[in-house]
């Protein structure tokens, strides 16, 4: 089966300090590693596996800048057989309808049986771009997806809900899929291993490219602007012990004895 | 319409508090507009969760058809967009839910309506929508603005609006025609499935040491148990431990797995994402250990402690084990 993986290229945030710009429209990103989004990165893997179990190829796509082919090329170093990056200026200001668009565009002329997408972003945390795309394409869509077998021409997929309930549904193919974090283990790509997938085409497309007007993307084919960028306000802070490990942890015991918490 | 429409969310015949919440905040936002305040329960013999409904809103409308008795994006789309299309409303609010994000993107492309999701704040008052949402996984805040129209719509994170204690409302029951042809999608609902039951059940737990990230390497658990043991605790985590199959699902906390609320709950390691903060609010002292003097835990721990765990765990067990022996 043909499988589409739609990825994006983000900034490590987890562990970093983060500042914003002055000017407050963007996060002061010069220190900031950037990586493939961990949930594409689970997206991946799973097209990758069905690919190994049933045949067939895996084309990863991006709306991003040049430096997104770093990404694309963990992806094709993972088993994917090529990659697209979709690059315009503009592109730039693209809210997620707009990003579902432009995707939209230029996998219409690409053949899929299915497509598969990280359920958010780790910048933005959207999670809107998956279902926009299959409403855009005339597919059904399943987001969450914590669990995927496919049987010819249909899926059988778990969403995860809350509190640790799960949907099962069954859905036709062609389709798009959002794919949840812990559905499988993606693999470990090395150095080498990119290196080795530089062979693999990357191709490159702009505006011109696919069957879009200027005014359909970008800041101005979007419905949704950002206007400034904050720091969350702390309502509470936690009582920060200081000291040695010694000397914090015999502070805790005390205050967690006296208060009948231990 | 000067109208703001609540889709009812509900899940094997029980309303969900995303609801209540969505009809609090919902009706402040009409207040300050002088709008009515409807929502839109879909399902099938819904009728007792329809005169439930009632006390929040001015009006519930309700359809009712076979295909929309457990939620699925394909039928609630088609009869969302047929509402929406008649009735115009100003805001259509959805909890930002499994639901909510099943539905709302693919609705509001349909629609060409623009959508703001997992919202934290809303405001009307300016001409147009802005929202205030949160990026960078919560270090973050985003005000955002929709360009103006004729409406909107959002999502709204779990617990933003507070359900507040008000003067009930006495809406009227409608009936409305669900549009034909609710059957004919490509998406089938079979079941739920609820997560096996495993050997611990963390909802019971007085004592409770979650870890997170921080604990870096599956090895490094044992010393965490260690410490759980030593203070009588139980061992409990945040989803990426889940998600490397660290441990099994029943000992995440938070939206996608359990709720606890032990007397203690020690985070070691764990940044304090939203959804896994919301899994420890009614937890009784929450005491937070980790590296970065900025992760978002500390804004929810009572005590915290900024340093490395691997440094302050062996030593805290050795004094916690103590004050334990001692009481």
């Amino acid at each position: 089966m043909d499988i589409i993986v739609c990825v994006k290229r983000v900034p490590e945030t987890a562990e970093a300090d983060i500042a914003i710009d002055v000017g407050g429209q963007s996060v002061a990103d010069q220190d900031l590693a950037y990586v493939l989004n961990e949930w594409d990165n689970y997206a991946v893997e799973e097209a990758i596996g069905l690919k190994e179990r049933l045949g067939g190829s895996v084309a990863v796509v991006t709306v991003g800048p040049e430096q997104s082919d770093e990404v694309l090329r963990k992806c094709l170093a993972m088993g994917a057989d090529n990659a697209v990056r979709l690059t315009d200026e503009a592109f730039d200001g693209s809210d997620a309808a707009a990003t579902a668009r432009i995707l939209c565009e230029a996998i219409r002329k690409m053949t899929f049986d299915l497509i598969l997408t990280g359920v958010q972003a780790d910048d933005d945390g959207y999670g809107h771009v998956g279902a926009a795309l299959a409403q855009m394409l005339g597919v059904p869509h399943a987001t969450l997806v914590i669990q995927l077998q496919v049987e010819g021409k249909r899926a059988m997929v778990h969403r995860e809900l809350e509190g640790g309930l799960e949907e099962v549904l069954e859905i036709g193919l062609p389709a798009v899929l959002t794919i949840q974090t812990g559905i499988n283990q993606p693999r470990y790509v090395s150095v080498m291993g990119i290196r080795k997938a530089r062979g693999k085409e990357v191709s490159t497309l702009g505006l011109a490219d696919i069957d879009l007007e200027a005014e359909q993307v970008g800041a101005a084919g979007s419905l949704v602007s950002l206007k400034r960028l904050s720091l969350p306000s702390v309502a509470k802070q936690a009582e920060i012990l200081e000291g040695t490990p010694e000397e914090v942890s015999g502070a805790l015991a005390e205050k967690l004895k006296r208060e009948g918490v231990i | 319409m000067n109208e703001i429409l609540v889709l009812a969310e509900h899940r094997q015949g029980e309303i969900r508090e995303t609801t209540w919440e969505l009809l609090s905040g919902g009706r402040s936002l009409a207040e300050n507009r002088q709008a009515s305040l409807t929502v839109l329960l879909l399902g099938h013999g819904a009728g007792g969760m329809a005169e439930r409904l009632r006390s929040g809103a001015h009006s519930v409308l309700v359809a009712d058809d076979a295909e929309l008795e457990n939620f699925n994006s394909g039928p609630y789309q088609r009869v969302l967009s047929h509402v929406i299309r008649q009735r115009q409303p100003v805001l259509v609010l959805m909890g930002h839910t499994a639901c909510g994000m099943d539905l709302a993107p693919s609705l509001a492309a349909e629609l060409d309506m623009p959508l703001v999701t997992d919202c934290i704040g809303l405001d009307l008052s300016s001409g147009t929508l802005t929202a205030t949402r949160q990026m960078y996984g919560g270090k973050v805040n985003a005000e955002v603005a929709c360009r103006q129209g004729e409406g909107y719509l959002a999502t709204v994170r779990s617990g933003v609006f507070s359900e507040e204690q008000r003067a009930a409302l006495d809406g009227e029951i409608t009936s409305i025609e669900s549009p034909p042809g609710l059957e004919t999608g490509l998406k089938r609902f079979i079941e739920y499935l609820e997560s096996p039951a495993g050997e611990v059940d963390i909802t019971q737990a007085d004592v409770i040491v979650a870890v997170g990230r921080g604990i870096k390497e599956a090895k490094n658990l044992e010393m965490a148990q260690d410490f759980a043991d030593a203070i009588g605790g139980v061992l409990a985590c945040s989803r990426p431990i889940v998600d490397k199959n660290w441990l099994p699902k029943d000992r995440q906390v938070g939206t996608s797995g359990k709720t606890v609320k032990p007397r203690l709950y020690i985070a070691v390691g764990i940044s304090g994402t939203f959804q896994h903060i919301a899994g420890i609010t009614g937890a009784g002292t929450i005491v937070a250990i980790n590296r970065d003097p900025k992760a978002p835990v500390f804004n929810v721990a009572d005590y915290g402690i900024v340093d490395d765990l691997f440094k302050v765990l062996p030593v805290l067990k050795v004094k916690l084990a103590e004050a334990r022996g001692q009481a």
